[in-house]
């Protein structure tokens, strides 16, 4: 056991130095002699039969070295290995604007973008269906080349319990529909690959990824390259939240090119093309009712849900699952249905981002319940305490609960919020609201099948006195690194600044699955502490039989070998760490995990969304909104997450404030849309266009830790990367609802919508069907 | 390929002389000439502020600045900013975990720097976020970094800092 003086106290993250002061290389920093500058040919077609493909004007420009197609690179590929269904280039069709067609290498990117304009494309251009609905019923389009059933990409429909019984027998029944909006990742940092081949045949691919080992995978699957002769680097990364965590064409055409031309190859996305490759937030259409007794106690819920997946399936299929199996938590759900069917539509793919698959489905089940508790006369923070599912249960749909502490986190934000005292006293346009949530931490089952561990760490002392920790961990700013060095410095008595982290490198690391699904503080902090265990145990029984002590009585601590029963005896640890190597040799340990494959039901598809263990979040947000103009402002948001054990408190709070503000963003401002009105091209394809929060749009936001420690963690530690996104939304909904009396069911919540609603209640209002909402004005607190 | 410039400036307190295509931006020029990476490159447009570099003492994006608009000007990149002690911006940033991925930090020091320097004095959370509206980051919802420049600046120019 460690001695508690590094985990759970503020830390410097190991590498925010070299990335602050413009040292550390991301992707587009790394340059290397005789680079060429690739570039890809994308489709101004929604939909297009590809006729031909004339590279022979590109190829004659000086300064040209290779183009390359489809043709080229003809194995399809997907993330999820049961849906391979696209291609680094199109091979016979496009299906999006944006969509890869042909890809060159040339001298400078100048000549690039030339080589690019001068390949010529004939399309046969063919009919574009943008809306997953119609897309569905289409008989005549099939969108995805590889597609087995029409348009449909996905569907699962999976009941647990009697829910029509249930709903029939409740005196309360929410029925409503919603829409959630698309959104995408935005990181700061465009998509990047670089890839060389070296003299011995190895092809190296640095790229800016949050998935290495997949993209080691499909590498090797595409271009038909053996996996042992591909050395994958993940440099510092420049935000990811989803958006990088499957392989992009740049990857595959960079390998293939630098293999052609036998030179180093380096691709860039402009904005532009990251809003075209995307992956992003699915559009949701739900309809949801939620039944519930007099008392507030939720009796059923059934849940339909259509899915726009865009071209490609990417992780899609685990989308569709997760759009409900993730619901079974933190409320008790005597009887539960969900029916989702994802369909191809002819727009960039969706995909996984932050909060993956369950942010919109908790979105319309959080509306329903603030709905219900306003029926019922009820608090909404008192009707979810009555719904409490509770800790150490299974859900409906049999997935193990192990820690919640959900009850907690609602008296936290309760308290904070002055819930109690300010809510009940806010004016017309003032409003407070309340949701919750939850959320995994990794996935019990990997995304292919296989008996090997999920994460591996290997450690290695020198005799300088410091540990070199090695792990395929990618870290993209989430603190991964630290997060290993905070275990591996606090189990060996040593500080952080001892600690060295080598990390996402496939030459120098142990495998690691990649930062998705909130797996890497669980799983790789896991390994990295049994690693770390092993170690010390070998130095712990070297220094006691020294002293003549028990291996117990002996502590590391503060970069010293202490004897407990005699603490004046002590040994600098480096000293400590020759006496073991002296015994045993160069002192290295391997650490691995694997998670618990007993944690769900034995249903198809029961291990979808099982977890070893759940972080739990309540959000309390206070809006005002502005009637006149429809704008809603968020004042204040305050949001308490359990997160098991904070191994490091301020890059929790850093993720619980980042999860606020992106969801926020969703809620407010985001859109991710395709214009099918003018031939289906992305409608805000840059960082103006597409709004973002700025520092002068995110309100003050407070982070509260909440820490009940889960069996299955590293010292109790949950996630808290993801789960803390996912309230704002409905909270948000909620506290607009709390100000001025209407229910908003699209995101995001912008002035139409919201001046419609208003319009309509005004005249519910005069007609007397509706008694007025608050009659205290905004101006008395102003 | 057109024929190059020779642009001369001052860049980080020493004078350069680099030849570039004319239509090259700034941001191109530190980059692929200069070989200065702590200058990033967001979106090219001037929307996301990770290039924000200093000319003649004001934050700027360097993607919206022509290569030869620089000639003759004083140019600080966030490699200016280095020396033998930690500058007391980075400093306040780690202390916070201000940087999460840490691509928009450069641009944001830089700002930050251009803006401490002139009102020279100890300023709000409110104020900050004015001041850095032009500078987006994905990461951290902003909280961190604002309470970062907060102290920052009451340690470069609070009562007790120096």
């Amino acid at each position: 056991m460690g001695d508690g003086k590094v985990v759970g106290r503020a830390h410097r993250k190991v590498d925010a130095v070299d990335r602050m002061r413009g040292v550390a290389r991301y992707a587009d920093d790394l340059k290397l002699p005789g680079m060429l500058h690739g570039r890809i040919k994308r489709s101004p077609h929604a939909h297009a039969r590809i006729a031909a493909i004339d590279l022979a004007p590109a190829l004659a420009l000086p300064g040209v070295h290779a183009a390359i197609t489809g043709a080229d690179l003809p194995t399809p590929y997907g993330v999820i290995p049961w849906t391979p269904d696209e291609n680094a280039l199109a091979v016979t069709k496009v299906c999006h604007v944006g969509d890869a067609v042909a890809a060159v290498a040339a001298i400078d990117e100048d000549t690039a973008i030339a080589a690019c304009d001068a390949i010529r494309v004939d399309y046969e251009v063919l009919r574009a269906i943008y809306d997953p609905v119609e897309a569905l019923a289409a008989t005549d389009v099939t969108i995805n080349p590889y597609a087995k059933a029409g348009n449909l990409s996905k569907h699962v429909d999976l009941a647990f319990g009697d829910v029509d019984a249930a709903l029939a027998a409740s005196p309360l029944v929410v029925a409503e529909d919603y829409f959630f909006e698309g959104s995408t990742h935005a990181a700061i940092e465009p998509h990047c690959a670089l890839a060389t081949v070296d003299g011995g045949g190895v092809l190296t691919v640095w790229s800016a990824t949050q998935v290495s080992h997949y993209l080691h995978r499909e590498l090797a699957k595409v271009l038909g390259w053996p996996a042992h002769r591909i050395r994958v680097i993940q440099p510092p990364l420049g935000g990811a939240f989803g958006g990088k965590s499957e392989p992009f064409d740049l990857e595959f055409c960079a390998a293939l090119l630098a293999i052609r031309t036998g030179r180093p190859v380096k691709f860039l996305y402009t904005r532009e093309e990251v809003f075209l490759a995307h992956r992003g937030r699915h559009p949701m259409a739900m309809r949801y009712a939620t039944g519930f007794d007099r008392d507030g106690h939720i009796t059923a819920v059934d849940a339909r849900t259509v899915i726009d997946g865009g071209a490609y399936s990417s992780f899609g299929l685990v989308t569709t699952y997760y759009s409900g199996q993730l619901l079974g938590a933190p409320y008790r759900l005597p009887a539960f249905r969900f029916d989702s069917t994802r369909a191809y539509t002819n727009k960039p793919a969706c995909g996984p981002k932050r909060g993956h698959g369950s942010v919109q489905p908790r979105f319309a089940l959080e509306s329903q319940l603030d709905q219900a508790a306003v029926e019922l006369g009820l608090d909404p923070i008192e009707l979810r305490r009555r719904n409490f599912l509770g800790a150490d249960t299974r859900t409906v749909n049999e997935f193990a609960i192990g820690s919640c502490g959900f009850l907690e986190c609602l008296d936290r934000v309760e308290a904070a919020s002055g819930w109690k005292a300010r809510r009940a006293a806010l004016p017309h346009g003032r409003g407070l609201g309340v949701a919750g949530s939850t959320y995994i931490s990794g996935t019990n089952y990997c995304i292919y099948p296989t008996e090997l561990p999920q994460a591996a760490v290997q450690i290695t002392l020198d005799r300088s006195g410091r540990a070199r920790v090695f792990t395929g961990a990618n870290d993209i700013g989430q603190g991964s690194s630290t997060m290993v060095a905070v275990i591996a410095a606090e189990e060996l008595g040593l500080e952080l600044a001892d600690i060295r982290v080598l990390a996402a490198d496939s030459d120098l690391c142990p495998v690691d699955l990649g930062a998705y699904s909130s797996r890497v503080t669980l799983m790789v902090g896991n390994a990295c502490l049994a690693a770390a265990r092993a170690l010390r145990a070998k130095i712990v029984e070297v220094v006691a039989a020294r002293w003549g002590i028990a291996p117990g009585q002996v502590s590391l601590i503060e970069r010293q070998a202490i004897d407990q029963t005699d603490p004046a005896r002590r040994v600098p640890l480096t000293e400590a760490f020759h006496w073991a190597e002296a015994k045993h040799g160069l002192l290295t340990a391997a650490g691995s995990y694997d998670t618990p494959r007993d944690r769900h039901g034995a249903y198809r598809g029961g291990t979808i969304g099982a977890s070893p263990a759940y972080s739990f979040t309540a959000h309390v947000a206070e809006v005002e909104v502005d009637a006149a103009t429809g704008e809603v402002q968020v004042i204040a948001v305050w949001a308490a997450h359990d997160c098991g054990k904070a191994l490091s408190p301020r890059i929790v709070e850093g993720q619980i404030e980042g999860s606020v503000y992106m969801g926020l963003a969703e809620a407010l401002m985001e859109a991710h849309t395709v214009d099918g009105a003018h031939g289906g091209v992305v409608a805000a394809p840059s960082l103006l266009d597409y709004r973002m929060p700025t520092a002068l749009d995110t309100p003050a936001i407070h982070a509260l830790i909440v820490e009940h420690a889960d069996a299955q963690g590293p010292y109790g530690a949950k996630e808290a990367g993801e789960g803390p996104l996912h309230p704002i939304i409905p909270a948000i909904a909620a506290a607009i609802y709390d100000a001025v009396g209407v229910r908003l069911r699209r995101t995001p919540f912008g002035p139409p919508q919201l001046l419609a609603a208003l319009a309509d209640r005004a005249v519910r209002e005069a007609s007397g069907a509706l008694a007025p909402h608050k009659q205290r004005p905004l101006a008395e607190v102003r | 390929m057109a024929d190059e410039l020779t642009l001369r400036f001052r860049l980080n307190g020493e004078p350069v002389a680099v030849a570039a295509p004319p239509h090259w931006t700034l941001l191109e020029v530190l980059r692929y000439r200069l070989d200065l990476i702590g200058t990033k490159q967001g979106c090219d447009k001037g929307d996301c502020g990770a290039c924000t570099v200093q000319l003649d003492g004001r934050a700027v994006p360097a993607c919206l600045v022509l290569g030869s608009a620089a000639d003759g000007c004083a140019i600080v990149t966030v490699e200016g900013l280095r020396g033998p002690a930690l500058h007391p911006l980075f400093d306040a940033f780690d202390h916070a975990v201000a940087a999460q991925c840490g691509f928009c930090t450069p641009g944001i020091v830089m700002a930050t720097e251009a803006y401490l320097r002139r009102v020279a004095r100890v300023v709000t959370r409110d104020e900050a976020a004015a001041a850095l509206a032009g500078n987006l980051c994905r990461c951290t919802g902003y909280t961190k970094i604002l309470d970062a420049v907060v102290a920052a600046s009451e340690r470069m120019y609070g009562a007790t800092g120096g």
